[in-house]
């Protein structure tokens, strides 16, 4: 469902060009759960954040779903990465201003799902991460493993069919952390595509693929 | 993102931010309460000026001897050679124009007046009993002079007058000298105070035959005449012109002036004051709109990883657009609505406290204060929501 091809992404350091993706192959299948690692700067985020359509390859072409998503305009990436893409972040990324429970509903709002519909969503959500009791408190007011959990929630309210995680671990202590990544290999065992990017070599371990990187290259890509 | 949703979202925004908020709309209030209340003022100032007019006469027409050759300056007053005097036969001829209601002779001096054993110095006018309605002038007692009366010893008091030589009151009826002539009190003028040069409670009134042998003179000072109306005033004026030239053997020697003509210039002077200040007023809502400007460029930049989070979470850049668009039309808004109820209760305190100004906002200013300020919060949206609209979401979740 994943197909990428020759993916090459520079950035410029002053008059040096860096390749943060240099020539990328991979193809991921529906329902895997893939873990890619490597050190800071090996171009793993940059990998991520090209999966996720937020950034644009320079060269090489990108398949999603049976479909070239590489040259659609940035209205229809959005739509992709809405209807098809949940991202879970290191630092949850809530809006601070919206109870729990409207950072949830944010992705219904987007695509159009109609008032009557959004509550029950946002509900079955609510009660699908424990976050009932949560679900008027403002993230400022939520523990890290709660705002972790929102953003899960919000990640795949839409039913993505690839949840995109950064690190989601890492600004949660050792059990919290274990708690969310269960969370998430639930949904994986639910049949959600599942990558996460990590430098944590357990977390890491914890996939059915590993992929290494360096230099914006794949060094290994082991099962 | 439909429109109701971002509305909503962007109201909720607008309301989390409450001291920003508050302070933007303050500043935007206070541009358009300041076009309400500065027009308001113009126009009452306007209004006031034109009331003062009307109040010596509507659709008053004035014929003085002379010919003003000059633009400018009192008519009468500038004449190189001696004009043919107006008569009371010119102003009778005059009365019979179709397009006049009526008409009063105008006779003016200054002589002794004597009574109850007091002495002073009084302004006389010589008129006819139209003068009261002509001149929209008030009796407070007694009757004014009777018609077709013009030799008979009446005379009308203004209401200072009768106070300062009858000070125990019970005027009506006594007599009292005009220099050696005898006159009977029938009436007194409400008190009116000082309009146009006169002062009205320090006059005596008597009939235009009196004034005319007490001041020895057949001639008269003016004719008042009034139109019978608004849309008769520019057709009298020439047949008054027309009829008086064929009675002064073809000679244009006198001068008219209608009221109208004095009050348009005012009119205009005060409506170009009125916009003026209203232009005054619209440079602090350009001043506001600025800073709704700034204050939506810092929001951006504050809340740049949320608009790198939308992006990343769907939304296109339109919605991303259309929700700090839409954050400012609110706080415009809002800015519009309270400033114009600041403006109309401003308007409503000045009412209060000076009640002869008629300090009503004209319908113009208030539409105009609301609508400049709404484009201006438009205007000011633009540059911040398409910066927030183009963040790249890669940095943008960065916080970059």
């Amino acid at each position: 469902m994943i197909r990428l091809t020759a993916i090459k992404r520079v950035f410029k350091m002053g008059d040096q060009d860096v390749f943060a993706l240099n020539g990328v192959d991979l193809s991921i299948n529906s329902g895997e759960y893939v873990s890619i690692m490597g050190p800071s700067g090996s171009g793993k985020t940059t990998l991520l954040n090209v999966l996720g359509l937020l950034d644009r390859p320079d060269s090489g072409r990108y398949e999603l779903d049976g479909s070239d998503v590489t040259d659609l305009s940035e209205t229809e990436q959005a739509r992709v990465r809405r209807d098809k893409i949940g991202f879970v972040f290191q630092s949850f990324h809530l809006v601070p201003r919206l109870t729990a429970e409207e950072n949830i509903g944010l992705p219904l709002i987007l695509s159009g799902v109609p008032h009557s519909e959004r509550q029950s969503r946002v509900n079955e959500a609510l009660r699908g991460f424990d976050l009932v009791d949560r679900a008027q408190h403002r993230p400022a007011e939520l523990s890290g493993g709660q705002r972790q959990r929102v953003a899960i929630a919000r990640a795949t309210i839409l039913r993505p069919t690839a949840l995109l995680a950064d690190e989601p671990t890492g600004n949660l202590d050792h059990k919290i952390g274990a708690e969310v990544m269960n969370l998430l290999e639930s949904l994986h065992h639910a049949g959600t595509t599942l990558i996460l990017v990590t430098h944590d070599r357990e977390l890491g371990a914890r996939a059915h693929r590993h992929i290494a990187m360096r230099d914006g290259e794949i060094v290994a890509d082991e099962k | 993102m439909n429109l109701r949703d971002t509305l909503e979202i962007s109201l909720k925004t607008v309301v989390s931010y409450r001291t920003r908020s508050i302070l933007i709309v303050l500043a935007m209030a206070l541009g358009v309460a300041a076009v309400v209340v500065l027009t308001a003022l113009g126009d009452g100032a306007r209004g006031y000026v034109v009331g003062k007019f009307s109040s010596i006469g509507t659709n008053l027409i004035i014929v003085l001897p002379g010919r003003a050759e000059t633009a400018g300056g009192f008519p009468g007053a500038l004449l190189a050679q001696t004009p043919r005097d107006l008569t009371l036969e010119d102003a009778h001829f005059l009365g019979q124009l179709p397009q006049v209601k009526r008409y009063a002779p105008l006779n003016v001096g200054v002589i002794e007046l004597a009574a109850a054993g007091r002495l002073r110095e009084v302004t006389v006018l010589g008129s006819t009993a139209d003068l009261l309605p002509v001149r929209h002038m008030k009796l407070g007692q007694g009757s004014f002079l009777a018609h077709g009366s013009e030799y008979s010893a009446q005379i009308v008091l203004g209401s200072k007058i009768a106070q300062e030589f009858f000070p125990q009151g019970n005027v009506i009826g006594q007599r009292v000298r005009l220099g050696d002539r005898r006159f009977l009190v029938s009436g007194i003028l409400a008190v009116q105070g000082e309009s146009m040069g006169f002062n009205s409670d320090e006059l005596v009134i008597i009939p235009i035959g009196h004034a005319q042998s007490l001041f020895n003179t057949s001639s008269l000072f003016r004719i008042l005449i009034e139109a019978r109306s608004r849309s008769d005033i520019v057709s009298a004026k020439e047949s008054i012109l027309d009829l008086m030239k064929r009675r002064h053997d073809g000679e244009e020697d006198v001068t008219v002036i209608t009221q109208d003509a004095v009050l348009a210039t005012f009119d205009r002077i005060l409506r170009a004051l009125t916009l003026g200040v209203a232009g005054i007023a619209a440079i602090s809502l350009a001043v506001a709109g600025i800073l709704v400007m700034n204050v939506m460029l810092v929001a951006v930049s504050q809340r740049t990883s949320e608009i790198g989070l939308l992006k990343a979470i769907g939304a296109p850049s339109s919605d991303v657009r259309r929700l700090f668009f839409a954050e400012s039309l609110w706080l415009s808004l809002a800015g519009a609505v309270l400033g114009f109820v600041l403006g109309q209760f401003g308007s409503l305190m000045i009412r209060l406290v000076y009640p002869q100004l008629p300090a009503w906002p004209p319908v113009w200013a208030s539409i105009a204060g609301v609508t400049i300020a709404i484009l201006t919060g438009i205007l000011a949206s633009l540059l911040p929501a398409s910066r927030a609209a183009k963040m790249n979401p890669v940095k943008a979740l960065a916080g970059r």
